[in-house]
């Protein structure tokens, strides 16, 4: 029994003994909240249609294939899995793209594989750079310098290169 | 831009297809992608429900504000010459923490909300862009949504990933920050 097994159980026995002392009514504060990622998950299904088949076609044809060979030099020279490839470069265009791009990977690959590993760590550590910036930037009426995306990609591209170092590190 | 994006991707898609000659299979591969989109979502609706449910007892208990009490020391040192007890402050404690309990649809209405409170300290120049970084870098404490698609996978262990995951963030999560001082420093000295 490791800590990563048993973390997600412990978290929910705290926070209902823990929401049980302060009183809290357990029972319609769940379903609120349940509800409202309902809601979400139903906005998800539209572009979510589009962006799979966007890149379903890609694979399909090929393309995402003919990318990754061009970029394996430095993919390889970085110790990374060619399978990802294609999800890292998606990840900080689009997050539903990115999802879409796992559940493909992840019917032609174990999630326990190594290349698995390193798709589901890369998938969580990072989000929709281009996304963020751009809702926040126009929320505050600020025009975005090119400095806050060097930076945002800079967090991105650390976050590709150790996916790969500590799957191989952890396993 | 992703409409840029997506219409490349079709015509690349296309162009190749024809060129290598099997467009038979990219038309099939139609039909059968959209019916895959439909598929994925109901697979995650039902992880997605019950976290949604627990991290509502979690803000409701108090225990969002006891986290937001945990951040003070690290949100300080990102952003050194904001007052603790300033509006902005909070706000930003509040964003990380839905950030760290996966809750995205309620951290970026508190980040929007925090740039905008930042915007009045003429002093905070760096801090914008560090705010962006920090909610451009995933700080996910539980990663629901990996964990429940290697579940439906067929993993052995689908949350076996969450420790590697949380050290990957905090990587990239300083390069992001440490990336934000170097490019704004000049700036802000400046001033």
């Amino acid at each position: 029994m490791t800590l990563s097994e048993i973390i997600v159980p412990v978290i929910i026995c705290l926070v209902f003994v823990f929401a049980l002392i302060k009183r809290v009514d357990i029972f319609s504060e769940f379903v609120h909240g349940a509800k409202e990622n309902l809601l979400i998950a139903i906005d998800l299904i539209p572009p979510l249609v589009i962006l799979l088949t966007a890149i379903e076609m890609l694979s399909v044809s090929g393309t995402i294939d003919a990318l990754s060979d061009l970029l394996s030099p430095v993919t390889s020279f970085l110790g990374f899995p060619k399978e990802c490839t294609s999800l890292a470069l998606i990840r900080p265009v689009s997050g539903s793209g990115a999802l879409a791009a796992l559940e493909s990977l992840f019917q032609d690959i174990s999630p326990d594989s190594y290349e698995g590993r390193v798709a589901s760590v890369l998938m969580g550590s990072s989000e929709t750079t281009f996304y963020t910036i751009a809702v926040y930037y126009s929320a505050a009426r600020i025009k975005a310098e090119y400095k806050v995306f060097v930076s945002s990609l800079t967090a991105d591209f650390t976050c590709f290169v150790f996916s790969a170092l500590i799957v191989r590190l952890f396993y | 831009m992703i409409n840029y994006i997506i219409t490349g991707f079709f015509l690349v898609s296309f162009l190749l297809s024809a060129i290598k000659g099997n467009a038979s299979d990219l038309s099939q591969s139609l039909l059968f992608s959209s019916e895959n989109a439909v598929k994925l979502v109901i697979g995650l609706s039902g992880s997605m429900a019950l976290w949604g449910g627990i991290m509502q007892v979690a803000n409701k208990s108090g225990i969002t504000k006891a986290i937001t009490k945990a951040l003070k020391k690290p949100v300080g040192f990102l952003f050194p010459a904001l007052p603790e007890d300033s509006e902005a402050f909070q706000t930003i404690c509040m964003n990380i923490t839905a950030n760290l309990l996966g809750l995205g649809n309620a951290a970026t209405p508190l980040g929007i909300k925090a740039i905008k409170q930042l915007k009045m300290y003429k002093y905070t120049y760096s801090y914008i862009p560090m705010l962006v970084v920090l909610n451009t870098s995933s700080i996910q404490l539980i990663p629901i949504t990996v964990a429940t698609l290697r579940l439906n996978h067929g993993s052995q262990s689908p949350w076996d990933c969450t420790l590697p995951i949380l050290v990957v963030s905090l990587i990239s999560v300083i390069a992001g920050c440490l990336a934000v001082s170097v490019l704004y420093s000049n700036r802000s000295k400046n001033r």
